[in-house]
């Protein structure tokens, strides 16, 4: 049965459980200390867009077995209002709330899948993975 | 958790001691700026060694602690950075442009004694 956490996201403390849950099922994946750094740097900004942008929500992390090949699933499920410009929202430096606007194009660009699913008034929910190597 | 915060002469030292949370952050930022101005410090070090990741928004705070200290009169130096922290950082594309950081604790003092003797000051 492969590892699998949800951390509810309702307050600012849930980021720092979801980011060091990640951490630790990362380690036990396999990634190295550096990988489960990166691992966690972009569930602690997920984790917080949720809080920002919809207040609450949560995240799931798992370990991915497809076909030998090992890997780590974080999705992040939100309730909130959504996000009228996809595009937008991913591009470098654009921010609505109080981040740098670097969250999540960051978060994307240290991942090997990431997707991002929005409808107004409907949530949103980003799913990421990342494979051992 | 509140961030330990030490006077030691003219220089501050807050020493992370566990990740910290967005608000101890924000507290953090506030209470510097406090002291800065009560005990007349010229020089502001925070020791980052003990946080597990610098995500956006804490970077965004960093550099608005050393800016906020700058106004008030006091040179701010970031230290201990871990490595796999700084090597996350800049795969993510996080920048701390215009923060002074240095490797630990006396490299970090050594900086603020370098820089009050250069403006004749009293070094910490």
């Amino acid at each position: 049965m492969p590892a699998e956490v949800h951390v509810p996201i309702e307050r600012e403390l849930d980021i720092v459980t979801a980011r060091q849950k990640g951490r630790a099922l990362a380690g036990g994946i396999g990634f190295s200390s550096t990988e489960q750094t990166i691992i966690a740097l972009a569930i602690s900004e997920i984790a917080r867009n949720i809080l920002s942008y919809a207040q609450r929500g949560g995240v799931s992390i798992s370990e991915l077995d497809a076909a030998g090949r090992r890997g780590i699933l974080i999705v992040a499920r939100d309730d909130g209002p959504g996000i009228a410009d996809v595009e937008l929202a991913m591009r470098d430096g654009y921010s609505t709330a109080k981040s740098l606007g670097v969250g999540l194009p960051g978060a994307k660009r240290v991942m090997d899948e990431f997707e991002l699913e929005s409808a107004l008034g409907k949530g949103t929910t980003i799913t990421m993975k990342k494979w051992l190597r | 958790m509140p961030v330990p915060i030490l006077k030691q002469g003219e220089v501050l030292i807050a020493s992370i001691q566990a990740a910290l949370t967005d608000k101890d952050l924000v507290e953090l930022r506030d209470e510097l700026a406090r002291q800065v101005g009560a005990y007349r410090s010229r020089g502001v070090i925070i020791d980052v060694a003990a946080l597990d990741v610098l995500d956006s928004f804490a970077t965004r705070t960093l550099r608005a602690i050393v800016y906020i200290a700058k106004l008030r009169g006091a040179s701010t130096v970031v230290v201990g950075i871990q490595p796999d922290v700084a090597f996350a950082m800049v795969q993510l594309g996080l920048n701390l442009e215009g923060v002074v950081t240095a490797l630990d604790l006396e490299e970090g003092l050594d900086h603020l004694a370098a820089l009050a003797g250069r403006s004749g000051g009293r070094a910490g």
